[in-house]
């Protein structure tokens, strides 16, 4: 019996989101004395950090049809792989490649999916996984009913675990078919650290009042070694690319630390980075709605504060890795 | 073009989320319902734009019971030209897509339009889980669209940027914010509304595969702690050694 796990990757490295999710597989193994197997597209050189994760046995799919991103044949992959494996339980990180493939390979095998989860499950009676619902605003606890159990867990929603193992890498060539789905342009971000991975987030709204004044926001997610993100009217006024834009109908994300400078905290917003470990937030306004959901605060003006900020950051023995 | 777009209910973002029956139920008590937003701006609209440009139908279909179907009325107010209420009590995900698959499948749409994820429970699986019931292609998190006679050519989000991508009808497709305007609807749409077809539909065996046990709220904040602003190096300390976050 075997815990399968799917790693993404983009441009052939593995991302973190698949760590986690591996990391995740892993602790649940331990658990219930199972073995991991996780399988991997492309040629991608980190293998062995999949060990370093939990992974006993590595999958790795060399097929050029998966050179571009092919929800419906990496779920075919996962089929075949999950039936060879014997998998009871199949794991994906709840990104945007997650978001694409689990449900495919849900109806596919017939089998029960918890998406966007928040914990290991619990077999204390049944196999009952936490998951985000009311986009953040709750949790719910669900029961899954099949024999194959889906999980996708939600990135930095748990910690990931080092098991240092010793993992077996296999090549896997099963039979996927071919897609009509072709692939004809990609544009990367430039910005090392996507959005949905990291672990600190610099956000600004319109208290900025110009999409020229958002250098000070970007020299402070530098220092502090975060990503940059906008409230919704900051992207819809097209200051910056909407794929900052985080909040109900932009993307969910749950750092570890939200720096929120200028933005109100409107619940829309809110329901996008309530789950945070910890938010701060900057406004003029005191009675800004934002503050009650604040860990820490300071009212004032962010062309003075962020400037002092920057500068005092320079000055100190900030950990700026992810 | 003969386009489905699958819209779910849902509570609208300001609603209080609370629970009763011992936190196993949602507490609809003074909660407004209103269509999925992804469903209703994004795939909704992006579905009569492209009927306006080159003809077919709109059909919207929610799995519920009749309590949704004011909420189905303004999918049709906005300018669908016809409804389908699979009569059921939607629990579970991959029970309401084999009812939406079902009905697709028996009446041979050229496009399925989607919402990214409901706004309730923010699954991000019906869209996929059709796709998968009825073996077509499926296109997560798509930003844009442009469609010539059967062809597509769509942006979609990927992990770490976003993708062109061209394919040809029949695909799932799941909308994501960028995709269409949002359309309020006029009079004329509302008093049409009320004369358009909503045909009610008796669901197919199907067992759950997933059951909500209870919910829970995430524990209270406590107290924001305020940092003077002529001293804002005294945030960074605090982060670094009370937080050790930084």
């Amino acid at each position: 019996m075997s815990i399968l796990v799917y790693a993404d990757t983009v441009n052939n490295k593995i991302q973190k989101s698949a760590f986690e999710a591996v990391s995740y597989a892993s602790q649940i193994a331990e658990k219930e004395g199972k073995t991991v197997t996780v399988l991997v597209a492309g040629n991608t050189e980190e293998i062995n950090n999949l060990g370093k994760y939990g992974a006993d046995k590595v999958l790795q799919v060399k097929s050029d049809v998966l050179s571009s991103f092919q929800p419906t044949l990496i779920a075919k992959a996962m089929e075949v792989a999950a039936e060879e494996e014997n998998a009871e339980i199949i794991v994906f990180s709840h990104d945007f490649s997650g978001k694409a493939i689990t449900p495919i390979l849900a109806a596919n095998l017939n089998a029960g999916a918890v998406t966007s989860a928040v914990a290991l499950p619990d077999t204390s009676n049944g196999f009952v996984v936490k998951k985000s619902v009311f986009s953040g605003k709750a949790f719910a606890n669900v029961a899954i009913k099949t024999a194959i159990k889906i999980i996708a867990i939600t990135p930095n929603s748990i910690e990931s675990r080092i098991f240092d193992k010793n993992c077996t890498v296999e090549d896997f060539n099963p039979e996927i078919g071919n897609s009509r789905l072709k692939v004809i342009g990609q544009q990367m971000e430039s910005i090392d650290l996507p959005l949905t991975e990291a672990t600190k987030v610099v956000s600004a709204g319109r208290g900025l009042k110009g999409p020229e004044n958002w250098g000070m926001i970007e020299e402070l997610a530098k220092v502090l070694g975060a990503a940059t993100a906008c409230s919704r009217p900051v992207s819809d006024m097209g200051w910056r690319p909407h794929h900052e834009h985080v909040g109900q109908t932009g993307i969910a994300i749950r750092p570890n630390l939200y720096l929120a400078i200028g933005i109100s905290g409107a619940i829309q917003h809110l329901a996008g980075v309530n789950q945070s470990k910890v938010i701060v937030v900057i406004n003029t306004d005191p009675e800004a709605p934002f503050f009650k959901a604040a860990d820490y605060g300071i009212v004032g003006d962010a062309f003075e504060v962020v400037p002092k900020l920057i500068e005092a950051a320079k000055s100190m023995d900030i950990n700026t890795s992810n | 073009m003969k386009i489905l777009v699958c819209i779910s209910k849902a509570p609208d973002t300001t609603a209080k989320i609370a629970f009763t029956d011992d936190n196993t139920k949602f507490d609809k008590d003074g909660v407004q319902f209103i269509i999925n937003p992804y469903d209703e701006w994004y795939a909704l609209v992006k579905g009569l734009e492209i009927k306006e440009a080159q003809g077919g139908s709109v059909t919207v279909i929610n799995v519920g019971t009749t309590e949704n179907d004011s909420t189905i009325r303004k999918a049709l107010a906005i300018g669908a030209d016809d409804a389908v209420r699979v009569d059921m009590e939607p629990k579970d995900a991959l029970n309401t897509a084999k009812q939406i698959a079902n009905y697709a499948k028996e009446n041979n749409f050229d496009l399925i339009l989607a919402g990214k994820e409901t706004i309730d429970y923010n699954g991000s699986q019906i869209g996929g889980m059709i796709a998968g019931f009825l073996d077509i292609p499926f296109i997560s998190n798509a930003s844009k669209m442009e469609m010539e006679g059967n062809k597509a050519s769509i942006e979609r989000d990927i992990q770490g940027g976003i993708e062109q991508i061209e394919i040809e009808a029949p695909f799932v497709l799941s909308a994501s914010q960028g995709m269409a305007e949002a359309r309020i609807p006029n009079m004329r749409g509302i008093m049409a509304a009320r004369t358009k077809p909503l045909n009610v539909i008796e669901p197919v065996d199907f067992e759950n595969t997933t059951e909500i046990l209870s919910y829970e709220l995430p524990p209270a904040k406590g107290e924001c702690k305020y940092v003077d602003a002529d001293h804002p190096a005294e945030l960074l300390e605090l982060l670094k050694n009370e937080a050790k976050i930084i």
